[in-house]
């Protein structure tokens, strides 16, 4: 589904990723987990066309996206969140949704301009569909709320409702349990599963270790830019290399 | 009763370019500082159009709609690079480089001595040329210019404009070409002031720079946030206010010299009180971060 071909990435000298390759598998939950630094969210970023890197491909469905601008790289199926959250702050939550979803025509000027019967009509089933979606990670209360009044946890649930809307291929979403009460982190959790068990594909990233071995299928670790391991929640567990990354690092 | 007609008619004129500001200030989120330059290049293309090849005016207005549109699409490319006090300040250098044009090509524009003679419109051979038939033609723009940026705001489209004004980057995360909306918005806004800036030359039938400085720019910024960022409503009542209020000062038997400067002094006043008592305007929606 999503291969990352020997990657680099550098700010000022300072190598964010260095010749990082891996892949995501389809169907599959494959965690990013490094200490903060390690270049976990430049990854994103550059796979979601937000930065451009040095040298490196990107492969989504047997193209290479890594020129891309980031709104074709979401049209193409490649839906991320944001590690410090950014909704659509000063307005409602339904609206924050319906941004994500797709519209055939009711999203064009001229459908705005005329008020056509189609635009009315998309945007009644779109709504629906936008109300299933709250409902779905349980903000079906919060509809008319604007996005900058709600809790941490409800954000990021919104965040991830918003890109569930988009229906991409792939989510990606950057630290979704971080900041969570263990009660919303739960929730997390098994919203990602039922994604998974929907036959989406899914990679996130945390910073904390212990956190991901329950869920991820895989497990890619990075330190400095660089894999240092990468496997099985079982294989990472026995991994010396891994151990010694974190030490004194208080994650683990 | 005539001068009370004027200044309705003056309110009109303003509220269209407040309302076509505010699709691009408003609802866009982009810090456009210099939107009276679209108003100067529709009331200078339908002038000159009708004193030199003898053009109806009606197809002047058009044409100079036309010419602000292309403008307004000039305007939009720095927004595409530049973000909040950036673009304002290369929206405001646009502005002077246009009151410029106005002002020092004086083979075209005659510079500082003006445009005089502008012809009226005209319907079955007949000038508009009295106030009230002035002021019904004006309210038909209103009411076009309110409906349609009423029905481009209160839509699909519409709402990824505000997306665009909430965070742009979460609007590409979201598949929206932000680059094509900041244009479009441009184009419409400016389409629209330059029908305001010709409707205001063919009514006074004289133009010269001094209508179009940077003052005006930033006058129809303040109704547009007087009345309210991203409210229709707002922009009604925001461009009443600030062009009848200081009518009222002359009204009371100020001179004009001393109504001009005073007018700009309670502009100032006004926005001053307005930020700490409601920065989102009086029906805005919205308030500045
Ligand atoms: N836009 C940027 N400009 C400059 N440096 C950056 C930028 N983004 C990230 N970095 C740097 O790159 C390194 C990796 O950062 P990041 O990818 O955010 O790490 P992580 O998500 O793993 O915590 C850090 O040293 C960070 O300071
Ligand atoms: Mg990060």
């Amino acid at each position: 589904m999503l291969q990352i071909q020997n990657l680099y990435k550098e700010f000022d000298g300072i190598k964010a990723v260095d010749g990082l390759s891996f892949t995501v598998e389809d169907n599959s939950i494959v965690a990013l987990v490094g200490p903060n630094g390690s270049g976990k969210t430049t990854v994103f970023n550059i796979i979601s066309g937000f930065l451009k890197a040095n040298k490196g491909r990107i492969i989504f469905d047997g193209n290479d996206i890594i020129s891309l601008n980031p709104f074709k790289i979401a049209r193409l199926g490649i839906g991320r969140t944001f590690q410090n959250i950014r909704l659509f702050p000063q307005i409602s939550v339904l609206d924050n949704v319906l941004l994500g979803l797709k519209y055939e025509t009711g999203h064009r000027f001229s459908s705005a301009l005329f008020q056509t019967k189609r635009m009315k009509k998309e945007e009644a089933d779109n709504i629906k569909k936008a109300e299933e979606l709250l409902k779905f990670v349980g903000l079906a209360e919060k509809r008319d709320a604007l996005a900058e009044n709600l809790s941490h946890g409800q954000r990021k649930l919104l965040e991830l409702a918003r890109i569930l809307a988009l229906e991409p291929k792939i989510f990606l979403l950057d630290e979704p349990i971080a900041g969570l009460f263990p009660e919303t982190k739960r929730t997390m959790f098994s919203l990602i599963k039922k994604l998974k068990a929907s036959g989406k594909t899914i990679s996130f990233i945390e910073h904390d270790l212990h956190s991901v071995m329950d869920i991820a299928d895989k497990i890619i670790v990075l330190d400095h830019g660089k894999k240092i391991a990468e496997g099985t929640p079982e294989e990472i567990k026995q991994n010396k290399e891994v151990l010694k990354a974190y030490i004194g690092k208080d994650t683990l | 009763m005539e001068y009370l007609i004027h200044i309705l008619i003056i309110s009109g004129i303003y509220i269209i370019l407040t309302l076509s500001l505010n699709l691009i200030v408003g609802y866009a989120g982009l810090a456009a500082l210099g939107h009276i330059a679209f108003a100067c290049v529709g009331a200078y293309t339908s002038s000159l159009l009708a004193l030199n090849l003898g053009v109806s005016p009606w197809i002047g207005l058009i044409i100079g709609a036309i010419f602000a549109s292309v403008l307004g699409a000039i305007v939009s490319f720095p927004s595409l690079r530049l973000k909040g006090d950036y673009l304002a300040i290369a929206t405001f250098g646009l502005g002077v480089i246009v009151y410029s044009i106005a002002k020092n090509w004086v083979g075209l524009t005659r510079g500082p001595m003006g445009l005089p003679g502008i012809p009226a419109f005209k319907i079955f051979g007949y000038e508009i040329n009295n106030v009230w038939a002035y002021l019904v033609l004006v309210l038909i723009f209103v009411v076009i210019t309110y409906v349609v940026i009423r029905n481009i705001t209160k839509s699909p489209f519409g709402r990824i404009l505000t997306a665009v004004r909430e965070d742009e980057i979460a609007t590409e995360a979201m598949g929206k070409n932000v680059n094509k909306y900041k244009l479009i918005v441009f184009v419409v806004g400016a389409f629209f002031a330059g029908i305001a800036g010709s409707l205001y030359a063919h009514y006074i039938t004289f133009i010269d720079p001094s209508s179009f400085t940077m003052m005006e720019s930033i006058a129809v910024l303040l109704m547009v946030v007087f009345g309210g960022m991203a409210s229709l409503g707002g922009s009604f009542i925001g461009a009443s206010v600030l062009v009848i209020f200081p009518e009222l000062l002359r009204f009371l038997g100020m001179p004009s010299s001393v109504a001009a400067p005073l007018r700009q002094m309670i502009y100032g006043l006004l926005l001053v009180i307005l930020m700490i008592w409601r920065p989102q305007g009086l029906m805005g929606k919205y308030k500045f971060k």
